[in-house]
C-alpha cells in the first residue's frame, strides 16, 4: 500500500473569522514531509486542519485552494477528500471490536478485506485482536490502531492534530517515531499541529509558525 | 457524486419545516376556532355577532379568581419543588450506588400516566387509605375513617403533591440526559481540592451550568401543571376546582351556549399558562441574583450535611409514594371485599382481571399501533431535524419553539377545532386521523428527550468517519445511531409512553371509535368500582412500562462487551 | 291513519320474527324495507362506558343485531355523553350533513334537550316502530317525555330508572324517610352523609328530589323556570342546605363528584347513607363488591324521582335504518328481559307488563330480585322530573351559595 506518491499544496489559503484573517498560508508539502504547524491555542491551526479536511464551521470564511496531487479539492465533500485524520485521542468507535474498526476505513472495492484487517494487526503486534473491544486496548495499543485504520483507509493526504499530546513521556517518542516512519514510507504529504517543539523537531520538516 | 449528496441534504432539509408545520398547522386552527366562539361568532349554535358578553359571563362565574389562583399556583410551585428534589438529589447522590440505583427505577416510573399515579395517591394518604389503615385501629382507634380533608383540599396541596411526585422522574430523567456534557465529575473534584463539601460544590459548580440545558423541559412542566386535567380531577379541589377542570365541564356542558364561555375560558387558561411561564422566568432572573451571590460568597461546607440529607431523602421518598400508590392499586385490582381498616383484602379474587382480558385485545392492538407509528414517524422527523442541523452545521433555529405549542394549549381547546378542521374535508374519524393527533405530542417529547444528547454527540466521531471515507449515510447509520443508541430508545420509550397515555386526541379525532387502553381505562373511571379503575390502571401502566425496559435493556445486552459503551 | 300502519308494523315484524321472542304478529312493507336496508350497515352506539355490566349488555346486544338482522354494532364507550354531543355539533359546523360519526346515542335530560333544541336529531321514527306498542305510552306518559321535555318521536325509550337511598345496615337500622328526617338524621349522625356535587347527574337529581319535597308548590316546578317562580320555589331548599352542609362528610368543604365515589365512600366506612339511580344497585354493588353486604336500599316515604332513558339518532347519521332497527330490538321483551336481570344487567325494563303475552310475561315475574333491594310497592312511588330549566337554574344557583372567590 501507498506505493502511489501524493502531494498537497496549499494555495493562498486564507482563514477569517469576523473579518480578521486568523491564518495565512501557501505551501507544498511533498510526499514523505511533514509540515509542522505551531502557534498557541486559539490561533486558529485546528481550524485550518478543519478546513483541509472539510468540516470548516460555519462562522468561519475561507479563501485560496487545496490542491491534492494536482486536483482542485476545495469545494468537494470531507468523505471524497481522501484526508485521513488523528486526534489526540486515538478515538476508535467504541461500539465496534478492534477488527471493524480497522474494516471502516478500507475503501468499499476491496475483496481482501478480512487479510487486510488480519495483516495489519500482526504488523503492528496485535495479532488476534481483531474482535477485542476498543475499551480494553492500552494507550499505546490504541494510538496503534488508530494509525493503521488511517492508512488503511488509503488516504492522500494526512492531518495530525497534536496525536502524541496524551501520550506519556515514554510512550510519546516511540509512537511518534513509529508513526513518522510509517507515513513517510507510504509518501504521505503530512500536516502536524501541535504545541510540542519536540514534536517538530521529531517531525524533521518545515515549520509553520501562526 | 456532489448532486447527490446535496439531494439528501434537501430531503433532510424538510425535516424541520415539515415538523413544526405539522405541530403548529393544527394548532393554530384549533385555536382560531376558539378564538371566534369566545367573541361570540358560532353560526352552528346560532352565534353570530362579536361580543365581549362571554367575557363577563365568565368573569362573573362564582369562585373564577380562586380557580385561576390555582392553577396559576400548581403551575408555578410544581416545578419549583420537583426542580429543588432534583437537584438536591443529584447534589447528593452523583455517582454513588444510590444514584446508579435511582437511575435504573426512574424511567420505568415514567410509564405510569398521571391518572393512574394520583388513583393511586389518593388510595395511600387518604383518611381511609392505606396508611390510616396501616395503624388503625390499633394505633388511632379508629373504627370509621377520620373525616379529615387530605386529598381534594381547598388549597390544592394534594394536587400539587401528586404532580410533584410525577414531575420528578420526568426532570431527572431529562438532567441525566444533559448532564455529562458538562464534565460534573470534573468540576466537582476541582472545588473539593478548593475546600468545598461535595453537596455544595455540586450547588456552586454543576447546578448553574445544568439549569439553562433543563428550561425547555421546565418550561413543559409548568404548562402542564397548570392546565392538566387528570391530576387536578382526582386530587383537586372541588370547591371550586381549577380553570382546566372548570372549562372541561363548561366545554362537555349539555347546554351548548355554554360553549361560549368555555371558548373563552380556553383562551383565559393559555394566559395563565403562559403567565405562569412568565412568572417563572422573572422569578428565575431573581434567584439567580441571590444563587450568584451564595456561590460568590465562598462559604465551602455551610448546609452541606443538610443538603446531603434532603437530597438522599426527598428523592427516594418520592419514588417511594409512587411505588407505594402501585402496589396499592395492585392490590385493589385482587380485591373482592376490602373494608376499612383493614389493611389487606378480606376477600381475594381475579375477578377483575377475568372481566378485563376478553376485552382487552383491540384496545392493546391499538395502543400498539398508534404508539408504534406515532414514535416511529416523529422519531424520524425528530432525527431528520437534527441531523440536519448537524450537516449543514447550523445552529437551532428560533422557530423550534414553536413544537412545544401543542404542550402549551389546554388540549381540549385546539382538538375540537381539529375536529371541526377535519369535517371540512370530511375526513372520517380513522386510525390515521388519531396518529396524526398524538403526533402533536409525541414529536415534542421525543425532541426535549433526543435533542440534547444529539447536539453534545462529539463531533469528532463524524469527521473521523468522513476522513475514513465514510459518505454521510454510512457515517450515520454505522457511527451515530449506535452511538445515540441508548438515548434513541429513550426517546422512543418516551414518545410510547406519552402516545399509551393520552385520552383527548384518540376520543375526539377518533370520534370515539378507536379504543385504546386509554379510553377503556377512562370510561371506566368514569363509574367503575376501585378495583376495576386499579385494574386498567395497572394494564395501562404496563406497556409503556415494557418500552421503557426495552430502552433501559436492550444497549446493556448489545454494548455488554463494549467498555466505551457503559457510561451513565 | 297512523294507527293503521303501525299495526301493519306490528303485525308484519312478528311474522317474521315469531321465533325471536318479539312479540307482534304481522309484517310490513315499510318496516321490511327498513330491515333489509339494515342489513349490513354498522352502527356506531355511542353511549356511556363507565361500568362493566352495560358494556356487557351491549356486547350481548351487537351478537344479537349481528346475528338476527346483519347489523354490525360498534359500542363507542364515552365517559361522558357530551362528548357525542360535541362530535355531532362539530359535524354539523364543518357541514357533514350526510355522513356523521355518531348513528346512535344514549342521551337524557339536558343533553336530549340540547340536542333537539339546536336540531342535532333525526326525527320523528320512535312512535312508528313496531315494539313502540309494547310500552303503552298512553298508559305511562313517562314514555313521551324526557324530563318534561315532549320527546315527539326523536327518542325511543330504553330503560326506567329511579332514585333510591341506601345505608349500612351495620352502622345504622333507622335510615331517614324523607328530606326533613335526613336533616335530623345528619345531625345525630356527623359526616356520615354526602351528595355529588352538582352538576353531576345523580348531584343534581339529589337537588331536585329536595326541591320537590321541600317546595310548598310543586306545580310550579313542572313548568319552565321564571325569576319570581325561582326564589318562591327554592327558599325551603336553601334554608334546608344551609342547615344540612356543616354536618356532612369534611363539614361541606369537599363533594364527591359521582355516584361512583359515594360507592366507594360507603365501602370504606366513610358515610353510611348514599343514593343511587339504580334500583338494583345494591345488589349489583354487593355482588362485585363495590358495597359492603350490610347495604339495604330503599325509596323514601312520600316517592322518588324517576324518569326513562332514551336512545336517538343523530340527524346526519349514515345508517339510520340500522339504527331504527336497534332501537326496535331494544325494546323486545328478549332485550328488556335481559336487561332487567340482575345476573346481567340489573336495569328496570320499560315495557308494559299487560302488553306482553302471558309467556313473556311470566319471564319477567319470575326475576328475583334479591333482599338488598327495595320492594316493588316502594318502587311504585314515583315522582316526576321537574322540567329541566330548573336543573340549570338551581345548578348554577348552588354553586353563586357554595363557591366562594
Amino acid at each position: 500500500m501507498g506505493v502511489r506518491e501524493h502531494i498537497l499544496e496549499l494555495q493562498d489559503v486564507c482563514i477569517t473569522l469576523n473579518r480578521q484573517a486568523i491564518v495565512e498560508i501557501n505551501r507544498t508539502i511533498k510526499a514523505g514531509e511533514v509540515l509542522t504547524v505551531m502557534g498557541p491555542s486559539g490561533s486558529g491551526k485546528t481550524s485550518l486542519l478543519a478546513y483541509i479536511a472539510g468540516f470548516l464551521g460555519s462562522a468561519f470564511q475561507a479563501s485560496g485552494r487545496i490542491v491534492i496531487d494536482g486536483k482542485d479539492v476545495s469545494e468537494l465533500p470531507a468523505e471524497q477528500r481522501k484526508a485521513g485524520l488523528l486526534f489526540q485521542d486515538p478515538m476508535l468507535f467504541p461500539h465496534l471490536s478492534v477488527g471493524e474498526n480497522l474494516r471502516f476505513g478500507i475503501p468499499q472495492g476491496d475483496t481482501n478485506k478480512q487479510e487486510l484487517v488480519m495483516c495489519s494487526l500482526q504488523e503492528i503486534g496485535l495479532a488476534g485482536y481483531a474482535d477485542r473491544d476498543p475499551g480494553t486496548l492500552s494507550g499505546g495499543q490504541a494510538a496503534r490502531v488508530a494509525l493503521m485504520r488511517l492508512l488503511l483507509s488509503r488516504p492522500r493526504v494526512v492531518l495530525l492534530d497534536e496525536p502524541f499530546s496524551k501520550l506519556d513521556a515514554t510512550l510519546r517518542s516511540e509512537i511518534r517515531l513509529q508513526v513518522f516512519e510509517r507515513l513517510r514510507k507510504a509518501g504521505l504529504p503530512t500536516i502536524l499541529v501541535t504545541h510540542d517543539a519536540a514534536d517538530a523537531v521529531a517531525a524533521n520538516g518545515q515549520v509553520f509558525q501562526i | 457524486m456532489a448532486a447527490e449528496v446535496y439531494n439528501k441534504l434537501t430531503m433532510l432539509r424538510w425535516a424541520s419545516p415539515v415538523m413544526l408545520l405539522l405541530l403548529a398547522i393544527p394548532v393554530g386552527i384549533g385555536l382560531l376556532m376558539v378564538l371566534l366562539p369566545a367573541f361570540g361568532f358560532m353560526p352552528a349554535i346560532g352565534g353570530y355577532e362579536f361580543t365581549l358578553a362571554h367575557w363577563r359571563d365568565l368573569f362573573g362565574v362564582p369562585g373564577i379568581v380562586r380557580s385561576i389562583l390555582l392553577s396559576l399556583l400548581a403551575g408555578i410551585v410544581t416545578p419549583a419543588i420537583a426542580l429543588a428534589v432534583v437537584f438536591l438529589f443529584m447534589a447528593s447522590a452523583s455517582a454513588t450506588g444510590l444514584d446508579r440505583w435511582v437511575r435504573r427505577f426512574v424511567s420505568p416510573l415514567l410509564a405510569i400516566p398521571h391518572a393512574a399515579a394520583a388513583f393511586g395517591l389518593v388510595f395511600m394518604i387518604a383518611p381511609a387509605g392505606l396508611l390510616a389503615r396501616l395503624i388503625s385501629p390499633d394505633l388511632t382507634g379508629w373504627d370509621r375513617p377520620a373525616d379529615l380533608l387530605i386529598v381534594n383540599d381547598s388549597y390544592g396541596l394534594a394536587m400539587i403533591a401528586g404532580l410533584v411526585i410525577k414531575e420528578i422522574p420526568f426532570l431527572l430523567l431529562v438532567a441525566i440526559t444533559v448532564l455529562p456534557q458538562l464534565n460534573p465529575a470534573q468540576r466537582v473534584s476541582m472545588a473539593r481540592s478548593l475546600g468545598y463539601g461535595p453537596s455544595v460544590a455540586w450547588l456552586k459548580m454543576v447546578a448553574p451550568g445544568l439549569y439553562p440545558l433543563m428550561r425547555l423541559p421546565l418550561v413543559a412542566v409548568i404548562a402542564f401543571a397548570s392546565a392538566n386535567v387528570d391530576v387536578a380531577l382526582i386530587l383537586g379541589p372541588t370547591l371550586p376546582p381549577t380553570l382546566s377542570v372548570r372549562l372541561l365541564g363548561w366545554f362537555g356542558d349539555p347546554d351548548l351556549s355554554m360553549r361560549f364561555m368555555a371558548a373563552a375560558a380556553a383562551l383565559l387558561q393559555l394566559g395563565v399558562s403562559l403567565l405562569a411561564v412568565v412568572s417563572w422566568l422573572l422569578g428565575e432572573k431573581m434567584v439567580s441574583k441571590f444563587y450568584r451571590l451564595w456561590v460568590r460568597s465562598g462559604n465551602r461546607l455551610g448546609g452541606d450535611s443538610a443538603i446531603f440529607f434532603l437530597g438522599r431523602t426527598l428523592l427516594p421518598a418520592a419514588l417511594v409514594v409512587i411505588g407505594g400508590s402501585m402496589l396499592a392499586l395492585f392490590l385493589s385490582s385482587f380485591s373482592l371485599s376490602w373494608r376499612f381498616p383493614h389493611a389487606l383484602p378480606a376477600s381475594w379474587t381475579v375477578q377483575h382481571w377475568v372481566d378485563a382480558i376478553p376485552g382487552m385485545g383491540t384496545p392493546v392492538f391499538n395502543t400498539l399501533i398508534i404508539a408504534a407509528v406515532s414514535t416511529t414517524i416523529a422519531l424520524v422527523l425528530v432525527v431528520g431535524s437534527l441531523e440536519f442541523e448537524q450537516r449543514s452545521d447550523r445552529k437551532q433555529s428560533s422557530a423550534m419553539w414553536l413544537l412545544y405549542l401543542p404542550l402549551l394549549m389546554p388540549q381540549v381547546v385546539f382538538l375540537f377545532g381539529m375536529v371541526v378542521f377535519a369535517e371540512f374535508f370530511y375526513w372520517q374519524p380513522n386510525l390515521w386521523l388519531v396518529i396524526f393527533g398524538h403526533l402533536l405530542f409525541v414529536v415534542p417529547y421525543v425532541f426535549l428527550v433526543l435533542s440534547e444528547a444529539y447536539r453534545r454527540l462529539d463531533p469528532h466521531w463524524s469527521q473521523l468517519a468522513a476522513a475514513l471515507g465514510a459518505s454521510p449515510s454510512k457515517t450515520f447509520w454505522r457511527i451515530r445511531i449506535p452511538l445515540l443508541l441508548a438515548p434513541a430508545l429513550s426517546a422512543m420509550a418516551m414518545g410510547i409512553a406519552i402516545s399509551a397515555s393520552i385520552f383527548l386526541p384518540t376520543q375526539l379525532l377518533g370520534a370515539g371509535r378507536i379504543a385504546t387502553v386509554t379510553t377503556e381505562a377512562i370510561a371506566l373511571a368514569s363509574g367503575g368500582s376501585r378495583s376495576t379503575i386499579a385494574t386498567w390502571a395497572l394494564l395501562q401502566s404496563l406497556l409503556p412500562m415494557l418500552g421503557f425496559l426495552v430502552a433501559l435493556f436492550v444497549p446493556k445486552i448489545l454494548w455488554r462487551n463494549r467498555i466505551g459503551m457503559q457510561e451513565g | 291513519m297512523f294507527r293503521k300502519t303501525l299495526k301493519v308494523f306490528v303485525s308484519a315484524v312478528l311474522c317474521l320474527f315469531a321465533s325471536s321472542g318479539l312479540a307482534v304478529e304481522e309484517d310490513s312493507a315499510e318496516w321490511l324495507s327498513i330491515v333489509k336496508e339494515a342489513q349490513h350497515q354498522t352502527v356506531y352506539f355511542n353511549a356511556w362506558g363507565g361500568e362493566i355490566r352495560t358494556n356487557r349488555y351491549l356486547e350481548w346486544l351487537a351478537g344479537e343485531v349481528e346475528s338476527r338482522f346483519g347489523i354490525h354494532l360498534q359500542h363507542v364507550k364515552l365517559a361522558d355523553t357530551a362528548q357525542a354531543v360535541s362530535r355531532i355539533l362539530a359535524e354539523k359546523q364543518a357541514g357533514n350533513l350526510n355522513n356523521g360519526s355518531v348513528d346512535m346515542l344514549w342521551a337524557n335530560g339536558e343533553n336530549f334537550a340540547a340536542l333537539k333544541q339546536n336540531n342535532l336529531l333525526y326525527g320523528p321514527w320512535a312512535e312508528s316502530l313496531p315494539n313502540f306498542l309494547l310500552l303503552d305510552a298512553d298508559q305511562y306518559p313517562e314514555m313521551r317525555e324526557d324530563f318534561t321535555v315532549p320527546v315527539e318521536g326523536y327518542a325511543s325509550p330504553w330503560l326506567r330508572a329511579q332514585l333510591v337511598f341506601y345505608y349500612d345496615s351495620e352502622y345504622t337500622q333507622q335510615p331517614p324517610g324523607s328530606m326533613r328526617k335526613l336533616l335530623a338524621w345528619v345531625k345525630a349522625n356527623p359526616g356520615e352523609f354526602i351528595y355529588p356535587k352538582p352538576p353531576d347527574f345523580l348531584g343534581t337529581t339529589f337537588l331536585k328530589q329536595a326541591v320537590l319535597e321541600l317546595s310548598d308548590d310543586r306545580a310550579l316546578l313542572y313548568q319552565p323556570v321564571s325569576a319570581s317562580h325561582f326564589e318562591q320555589a327554592t327558599a325551603t331548599l336553601w334554608e334546608f342546605l344551609d342547615e344540612l352542609h356543616p354536618w356532612l362528610l369534611r363539614r361541606g368543604r369537599y363533594f364527591p363528584v359521582s355516584g361512583a365515589q359515594l360507592r366507594r365512600l360507603v365501602l370504606d366506612r366513610e358515610i353510611a347513607l348514599a343514593f343511587s339511580f339504580n334500583p338494583h344497585e345494591v345488589a349489583l354493588g354487593i355482588a362485585s363488591g363495590e358495597l359492603p353486604t350490610s347495604s339495604r336500599s330503599y325509596v323514601l316515604d312520600g316517592g322518588t324521582i324517576s324518569n326513562v332513558s332514551f336512545v336517538s339518532i343523530a340527524f346526519n347519521s349514515p345508517n339510520k335504518a340500522a339504527a331504527t332497527v336497534v332501537a326496535n330490538f331494544l325494546l323486545s321483551p328478549v332485550a328488556q328481559l335481559r336487561a332487567q336481570d340482575s345476573a346481567y344487567l340489573g336495569s328496570m325494563t320499560v315495557l308494559s307488563l299487560n302488553k306482553l303475552n302471558k309467556a313473556d310475561r311470566q319471564k319477567f315475574l319470575a326475576l328475583e330480585l334479591g333482599s338488598a333491594a327495595p320492594r316493588v310497592e316502594q318502587l311504585n312511588r314515583k315522582l316526576q322530573e321537574p322540567h329541566p330549566s330548573w336543573m340549570a337554574a338551581i345548578e348554577q344557583a348552588w354553586l353563586q351559595r357554595y363557591i366562594t372567590n
